[in-house]
């Protein structure tokens, strides 16, 4: 008897191709998608659920397809493909709440898997040079994405105490880069002409787009409870990534790219959000040690091979996938 | 050198060597070549007057001068295995001038023969290698092929970069005198506890070459967040290794066998008033000290004689400093009064002593939980400065000499 595994934000291009990868693997019986609209791609054998994880119609499709592993991805980074920072906010959080409520409320759910971001650990001069998993970020977001990841984070936690007996696996992926990702990180790099914060270089760390299918799908099998970073090998600065990108890159003061990025997000060119800033001023680095030794994973791509795969498919069609997938 | 510089750096060397035909490596020419050379003319005698006169050859005029030899360089066809040195083309040229008459400007054939000086004066008897080199870096930092490693640091560009143009600072400037390199562990991890002086952080710099240059081994410092949050600075630091002054960074540098500096004086030894010059101020809170008793490894204590005279500070405005968000803004005898000129550090003598090391190992890691214990370890690697600041400044003669 396989597992049944339930993946939320279905239709959001990560998420339906982690849900056909996952109805390809044997050790899964069936794999239900959720999501308010339908996946725009082939979802293959993924039986897709329209429901909205904000209301408690989530715990009706726990109970009824008899589900024992959901795994979380729905939570997302930009306003825009939400439709503004309110709904965006009532998506994360307030999904993420129900959708924890009605596991808890689940007598099947034994396995629950959230993929989490290293976005939580924040970007200050303050920082550590590697963000361990016992660590905080220095200073607590205030806004955006990152404040939804370090809520959704707490009730993860507060669900993890109150079902000792469910194994809650939280996945902290670096930036996921790769040929399909339509990120802020990524569509910033498809800019022209890239600006920088004048005097600053920041340590980037990526993952890529397989390996994040990847960890989740592991951490759906084999279910080892905890939190874990998971990036690629090694690290690149900002200079050396835009140099290998082959663009020209232009270095302004602080400001100036602060209301360069807000003009852009007025323009909907590029969503480049405050804390996206503090990553382009002080980057940021996280020990990957526990991902080896406990989850048992290994990246089968390096931080600078990931951008490369980027890169490669960057130069060889400037303009696919440069979209809102 | 690096490795990496050697591997890539591929050499076409230039020509035959001296001698006619085209490279097939024979040392007879082909008799095709021999009734092209000009009647009876042996490759010899180097003309020191054709290759010295012009003015271009200096090494700061080197610069247009090498170009054009690079220019060479990629349009040299590959020829076999022949050494360096002039190829025949330039041998004959120069030749040629020097029967011609300076009448219209300088001859193509002087040129050529400056650009070789030149690029003999800059990089030495094996200017072809060295150049090739020298490209092969360039290319490599503008397509961004080189390694960080997991603090930022860029081994390459603080070798070739940041310690070479420290080098003649230290050497002509403040003529460093390092004593007890023996205390430096050749491998592993130790760290290294210095006084702080000089109202600008130049004893850090200069330890970070002393460090490379005679011990061979990159000295990693910990900064405080200051550095980490002002433009060039941070940027500049993480590249040539430094990172947070926190336990985290501390101990995970120490336990990856990193040699790791600090200046636990911090902004209160550095920015002290020069009346108070060689007083050691209170060591943080013995941060590095448990940071080295859970991981194990030796205190390396380092007083350094010399940096409190660069800049000598008599006084201090503290309300621009508090606008700006500095800890200080110095006040020196020439400065801010003689502009960019104050900026000039006096020439002062250094002396850098590295004491014998305070083993950790014996202690239980767990002992670092213990705040007398860790005090007390403090109390002695500060006394150890201080003494060893006492005599250094017995032993100089003066501060200029």
């Amino acid at each position: 008897m396989g597992r049944v595994v339930l993946v939320t934000g279905i239709s959001r291009d990560i998420g339906r191709r982690f849900a056909r990868a996952a109805a390809g693997d044997p050790s899964i019986e069936r794999v239900i998608g959720v999501d308010v609209v339908p996946p725009r791609g082939d979802i293959g054998d993924v039986s897709f659920v329209r429901a909205d994880i904000r209301n408690p119609v989530i715990a009706k499709v726990l109970a009824k397809e008899d589900v024992d592993t959901v795994v979380h991805m729905s939570v997302i980074a930009t306003p825009g493909s939400a439709g503004g920072r309110g709904t965006m906010k009532e998506l994360n959080v307030i999904g993420s709440m129900q959708l924890l409520a009605a596991c808890q409320k689940s007598t099947t759910v034994d396995r629950l898997v959230v993929k989490s971001t290293t976005t939580v650990y924040g970007s200050s001069p303050r920082d550590p040079a590697m963000f361990t998993e016992d660590m905080g970020p220095k200073r607590l977001p205030s806004s955006g994405y990152a404040k939804d990841v370090y809520e959704i984070e707490g009730y993860v936690r507060g669900f993890a105490r109150r079902r000792p007996d469910v194994d809650v696996t939280m996945i902290r992926a670096a930036n996921v880069i790769g040929p399909h990702v339509s990120s802020p990180l990524t569509n910033y790099f498809r800019l022209p002409v890239v600006p920088r914060v004048l005097g600053f270089d920041p340590r980037l760390q990526f993952l890529h787009e397989d390996d994040l299918m990847r960890v989740l799908s592991h951490a759906a099998t084999t279910g080892i409870p905890g939190t874990f970073n998971v990036a690629g090998d090694g690290l690149l600065t900002l200079s050396q990534a835009v140099r290998r990108l082959g663009k020209p890159s232009i270095a302004m003061p602080r400001f100036a790219v602060g209301r360069l990025g807000s003009t852009m997000r007025q323009a909907r060119l590029s969503d480049f959000s405050p804390e996206q800033l503090g990553f382009l001023t002080y980057g940021r680095g996280v020990d990957t040690t526990r991902m080896r030794t406990h989850l048992g994973f290994e990246p089968s791509y390096s931080t600078a091979e990931a951008f490369a795969d980027f890169c490669r498919a960057l130069t060889s069609a400037p303009l696919e996938g440069a979209g809102r997938a | 050198m690096p490795e990496e510089a050697r591997r890539d750096a591929d050499v076409i060397p230039i020509g035959t060597g001296g001698r006619p035909g085209r490279g097939t490596g024979q040392a007879r020419p082909s008799s095709a070549a021999r009734n092209l050379a000009p009647a009876a003319r042996k490759p010899a005698a180097k003309k020191p007057a054709a290759a010295k006169k012009p003015g271009r050859a200096r090494p700061t005029g080197g610069g247009p001068a090498t170009e054009s030899t690079r220019q060479k360089v990629a349009d040299a066809p590959p020829s076999g295995s022949t050494e360096s040195g002039g190829g025949p083309a330039t041998e004959s040229a120069r030749e040629d001038v020097a029967d011609a008459p300076l009448k219209d400007g300088i001859p193509v054939g002087d040129w050529l023969a400056a650009a070789q000086a030149a690029a003999l004066e800059v990089f030495g008897d094996d200017w072809e290698r060295r150049l090739a080199e020298l490209m092969a870096f360039v290319r490599r930092r503008l397509e961004g092929d080189y390694e960080v490693d997991d603090y930022g640091f860029d081994r390459e560009l603080t070798e070739r970069f940041f310690m070479a143009a420290l080098r003649p600072v230290a050497e002509k400037w403040f003529r460093l005198e390092v004593r007890g390199l023996e205390n430096i562990p050749a491998e592993g991890g130790a760290l290294v506890v210095s006084n702080h002086s000089g109202t600008v952080p130049l004893d850090g710099l200069m330890t970070m070459l002393a460090v490379h240059d005679k011990a061979h081994r990159f000295l990693r410092p910990l900064g405080a967040d200051l550095v980490f949050k002002m433009p060039l600075v941070s940027s500049l630091a993480r590249k040539s290794g430094a990172t947070l002054a926190c336990v985290e960074d501390a101990e995970r540098m120490l336990s990856g066998g990193h040699l790791v500096g600090v200046w636990p004086e911090g902004f209160k030894g550095i920015g002290k008033p020069f009346s108070e010059r060689y007083k050691l101020q209170r060591f943080g809170r013995g941060g590095f000290v448990s940071a080295a008793l859970r991981t194990g490894v030796p205190i390396i204590p380092l007083s350094v004689v010399g940096a409190e005279e660069i800049y000598p500070l008599v006084g201090n405005i503290p309300s621009l400093a508090r606008l700006l968000g500095v800890p200080y803004i110095p006040i020196t005898p020439f400065f801010p009064w003689l502009g960019p000129l104050g900026m000039v550090p006096l020439p002062s003598k250094w002396i850098l002593e590295f004491g014998e090391p305070i083993r950790t190992d014996a202690y239980d890691p767990a002992e670092a939980e213990d705040p007398m214990l860790v005090f007390n370890v403090t109390d002695q690697v500060r006394e150890t400065i201080q003494h060893t600041l006492f005599d250094l400044l017995r032993q100089r003669d003066g501060v200029f000499s």
